[in-house]
């Protein structure tokens, strides 16, 4: 098949080479690739072309073809329309992603974030010019200082990892100023995510877990056994990946403190207490806030996310640059690390088109507003738990829950139907999967976070349908499950095929027969 | 709150199926001391105009770049973006979708990124590319790791011309330490990087166009690196840069990472930016972020997925390549939706039109007196010395309505042989009439008081 240089494809695959149009017809679509569609000739954009005397390129002119598809504008309207209709996204339907908190995501925070006053200022430009997105940062870190009490805050995080690495980099220097850099140990619960251990080993610590107890909390009896003058830090969720307020948090950050080490908080789940609960009161010395969980910045397919910090005053002298402070005249920004301050974490002044969104559904919500958020949100998983709790297993017995619940695969023994199974009967069933096997503590784990933005009648309908889908595994119907999905876009997909021999970038199909000779 | 669904009927309906007797019966779990006795001190919830017109009122207090003549770069770029591109990020299957591991689900999100990674891959001339990472300096930090992980050595050397800033975050990653070589700023377009590649070396880190705009020469890097057994990390700032120079992969690049921001995405004052990164395909295994991949699904029809999952932390945990969660999702998507608009004959013209703006600049620089071009070499974006301190002609320009470019002094205020020094960029919005009135203002900033 020619491609790429002349012409349209005449070959776009075998099932269109056939004749066949796409299963679903017209409001399912299957669409082919973007190289399947366009080519290096059509462009929908409209420049000038222009007579370049004498370059100034030295010499390094491009020789190699850049091989680009092009798209006219209705081309491509059409082919990103028809892509997007293969996602399920939280305007189409529940998210019950424990750990992710896919609340809505209100459309005032888009419009104000496109103002030409947030949209087009350029990070470099003159500070004298800026005034407004300053304070934009000001008004943002004294939100997220006031709802936390913490002492300070890193805006820059570019994401909730990104967070925990800073956090994690104010507490080694923080050691390191205080003559204690060989603490080399972080304590990490086994029910953490994997960005916690990940991101301790990135930082050059080794990680000793931490396992839960019984009831699915952490013993502070346990953490005591595991501090020593070694260990530089302890790195816990609370609320926890299992839905469970920490009873001992706060005899955990006295052991903690008491060792001469510090208490890294992962504030993923921040959206169950926000404006209930304190994170300074507890004695945490660092957290991350996901403004893309807690805060409503889209998720958008993946990213982009934004993590600021906020730190207690033993961490603040390690913030990093850049940081807005308080000035005679207003605001201002400190771009040049003085003291002990961390270097950048990441070019210019992080998420602002996050930040400008956070703010907007802060002032949206008001103080008042955020803390009836983190109740319903409460509210709603365990009006789950307690409408499923009779039929689904609850791994550490009924008891109150914070913003998800947990479930184990208990209620599915002997049924033949595995959790990954009954999740992907879901989406048959109108819904995107819950999170599955998450914590790892928890065998066959379902994990659901319904947020503050589902009404009840959606929290019925989901219930009914869990219910319903629990009543059909145990009556013997496997099929249905290990088959499932048969009402998506696709079926299950090879993802051992995938990893085997990975196929990461399209190539015409005669470069393939080319290569397989 | 007009965001909140329940009424308090339905929260109470709520509470007696669950058994407890109001809301705070369910913080119970939360110790007695813990418990916020009353309101924070924070304003109440408001209504959607009254937000809208405080947003409005701090971003009034900023210069838009729209606002006048602007000439800003220096790693952020102020290109135009089709109206079609923000119309189609908006659509809510895009913005509003979760990370795609249910892939039965996400196809949308997943072919796109496979496009994307075909695309930056063509554009580098690399053999893979991720599903992006944060923002251009974060990846370049990750390419100097990734190198250190593939040559297991640890010494690793930076160009003179390297964006400060990417400089500063690799030294917030690496730490400071005579592993870590950052050569001093080299404003004049030349440095001895070559000479300082040993035989420990894992990666040299070469930016081009670099900071100053010089264009370097790749190829001679990646032989020297080469030779010495290290890796090449090429750095992109300004990724319509590739429309017009030769691809690094071409000229021996083992990791291009590079800053994608300038197609798709608005400068909003740093971010979120897309970072670009591609390797050769052996050594897609050590390379972090998300990477998607083609496969069939139960009925043998083709679809994409997350794929060599076994690199990331939420596999490997402690053994992961990077703690990286997330990649840069919808500004990558914006990325490939106006990069599949421009298609190759667009970018090339995008390209051309940005040279011969800079060319156009340079020209109107070269007349303006106390003012010298250090660039021999340049894209879009070059180096002036100026007479005298820079950073108070700028602000003067401002007070002019002029945003002339960016004192490197900002970036480099412990280096005195920066202080003069300009970088300017032009993009395809600069016009004639942009540039004659910087160079006709610039030459009254240099007349009055003389240095």
């Amino acid at each position: 098949m020619s491609m790429n240089t002349i012409g349209r494809p005449t070959d776009i695959g075998t099932r269109y080479a056939a004749g066949l149009q796409p299963t679903g017809a017209a409001l399912l679509p299957d669409e082919p690739l973007l190289f399947e569609i366009g080519d290096t000739g059509h462009s929908g954009v409209d420049l000038p072309e222009v007579e370049i005397g004498s370059d100034r390129l030295g010499g390094f002119m491009r020789k190699t073809p850049l091989d680009l598809a092009g798209l006219t504008e209705p081309e491509a309207m059409r082919h990103y329309v028809r892509l997007s209709r293969l996602n399920y996204s939280i305007d189409s339907g529940m998210y019950p992603l424990g750990s992710c908190t896919m609340k809505h995501n209100p459309r005032l925070n888009e419009k104000t974030a496109r103002l030409p006053g947030f949209a087009d200022i350029h990070p470099l430009q003159p500070v004298s010019t800026v005034g407004g997105a300053l304070e934009l940062m000001q008004q943002l870190g004294h939100w997220l200082l006031t709802l936390t009490h913490m002492t300070a805050v890193a805006l820059t995080p570019k994401a909730g990892a990104h967070g925990e690495m800073c956090g994690m980099m104010t507490i080694r220097a923080a050691h390191a100023a205080n003559g204690q850099g060989h603490r080399k140990i972080v304590l990490v619960p086994d029910s953490a995510h994997g960005t916690n251990p990940a991101t301790a080993a990135f930082l050059g610590y080794s990680v000793k877990t931490i396992p839960a107890r019984d009831d699915g909390t952490v013993d502070v009896a346990a953490v005591k056994a595991a501090l020593s003058p070694d260990v530089a830090a302890i790195m816990l969720t609370n609320p926890n990946t299992c839905g469970l307020f920490e009873k001992q948090i706060i005899e955990i950050a006295v052991a903690v403190h008491e060792a001469g080490a510090y208490f890294y908080c992962d504030g993923a789940n921040f959206n169950a207490i926000m404006g209930v609960v304190r994170p300074g009161d507890l004695g945490i010395d660092a957290m991350h806030i996901n403004l893309h969980k807690t805060f409503s910045t889209p998720h958008g397919g993946g990213g982009p996310g934004a993590g600021p910090v906020v730190l207690s005053a033993a961490l603040a002298p390690f913030a990093p640059v850049p940081f807005v402070r308080a000035g005679q005249a207003g605001p201002e920004l400190v771009e040049h690390a003085e003291g002990g301050h961390l270097g950048r974490i990441t070019a210019f002044n992080g998420q602002m088109g996050m930040y400008v969104r956070a703010l907007t559904y802060m002032l949206s919500h008001g103080g008042d507003g955020l803390a009836q958020a983190a109740r319903d949100a409460v509210l709603n998983a365990n009006y789950i738990r307690a409408r499923l709790g009779d039929v689904f297993s609850l791994p550490f017995g009924n008891q109150t829950c914070m913003h998800e619940a947990l479930f184990d695969d208990h209620f599915l023994d002997g049924t033949g139907v595995s959790t990954l199974d009954f999740a992907k009967a879901l989406i048959d069933a109108g819904y995107h999967p819950m999170t599955m096997y998450f914590p790892l503590v928890v065998h066959g784990a379902m994990l659901i976070e319904p947020t503050e933005s589902e009404s009840k009648q959606t929290l019925d309908a989901f219930c009914d349908t869990m219910l319903a889908l629990a009543a059909d595994a145990k009556a013997g119907n496997q099929a249905r499950f290990t088959a499932a999905p048969t009402r998506a876009p696709r079926r299950r997909l090879d993802e051992t095929r995938a990893a085997r021999s990975p196929r990461l970038t399209w190539s015409p199909p005669e470069n393939l027969s080319r290569a397989a000779e | 709150m007009r965001y909140l669904p329940h009424t308090d009927a339905e929260r109470a309906e709520m509470l007696a199926t669950i058994g407890v007797d109001d809301l705070a019966a369910l913080f119970a779990p939360v110790p007695e001391s813990a418990r916020l006795k009353g309101p924070l001190a924070l304003p109440a919830h408001a209504p959607e105009f009254r937000v809208e017109a405080q947003m409005r009122a701090l971003a009034s207090r900023n210069r838009a770049g729209s606002d006048g003549p602007f000439f800003v770069g220096a790693g952020a770029y102020r290109h135009h973006v089709p109206a079609s591109v923000d119309h189609l990020i908006q659509r809510s299957e895009w913005l509003t979708a979760y990370t795609p591991y249910q892939p039965e689900v996400s196809q949308g999100t997943l072919q796109m990124l496979f496009e994307f990674q075909t695309q930056v891959a063509h554009l580098t001339g690399m053999e893979v590319a991720n599903a992006s990472m944060y923002d251009g300096s974060t990846a370049t930090a990750e390419a100097v790791l990734m190198a250190k992980r593939l040559t297991r050595r640890n010494r690793v050397v930076l160009s003179g011309g390297l964006h400060p800033h990417y400089r500063d975050v690799v030294r917030t990653y690496l730490g400071d330490g005579p592993d870590l070589v950052c050569l001093a700023a080299s404003p004049e377009g030349a440095g001895d990087m070559l000479s300082r590649i040993d035989g420990e070396t894992a990666a040299i880190v070469l930016q081009t166009p670099d900071f100053y705009g010089h264009l370097r020469d790749i190829r001679a890097a990646a032989d020297a690196a080469h030779a010495n057994g290290a890796l090449l990390v090429v750095v992109v700032t300004e990724i319509v840069s590739l429309g017009l120079l030769e691809a690094p992969g071409a000229l021996g690049a083992d990791i291009v990472v590079a800053e994608g921001q300038s197609i798709g995405n608005a400068l909003s004052f740093g971010g979120p930016y897309v970072g670009l990164m591609a390797t050769r395909q052996e050594f897609v295994r050590q390379m972090p972020g998300r990477l998607c991949g083609e496969t069939v699904d139960a009925d043998g029809n083709r679809g994409f997925v997350l794929t060599l999952s076994t690199r990331e932390q939420h596999i490997r945990r402690e053994k992961a390549t990077s703690n990286i969660c997330t990649n840069a999702g919808l500004c990558a998507l914006a990325f490939s939706i106006h990069l599949g608009l421009l298609g190759e004959a667009g970018l090339v013209r995008l390209a051309r039109l940005n040279h011969e703006r800079a060319l156009t600049l340079a020209a109107a620089l070269r007349d303006v007196p106390g003012v010298e071009l250090l660039n021999r070499t340049f894209f879009n974006e070059m180096t002036i010395r100026l007479d005298r301190p820079a950073a108070p002609v700028i602000e003067l320009l401002a007070q002019a309505e002029i945003l002339a470019g960016v004192p490197v002094s900002r970036l480099e205020p412990q280096n005195p042989s920066c202080a003069n020094l300009i970088v300017l960029a032009t993009t395809e919005l600069t016009t004639d009439d942009d540039i004659d009135t910087l160079a006709k203002c610039l030459a009254v900033a240099l007349s009055e008081d003389a240095p």
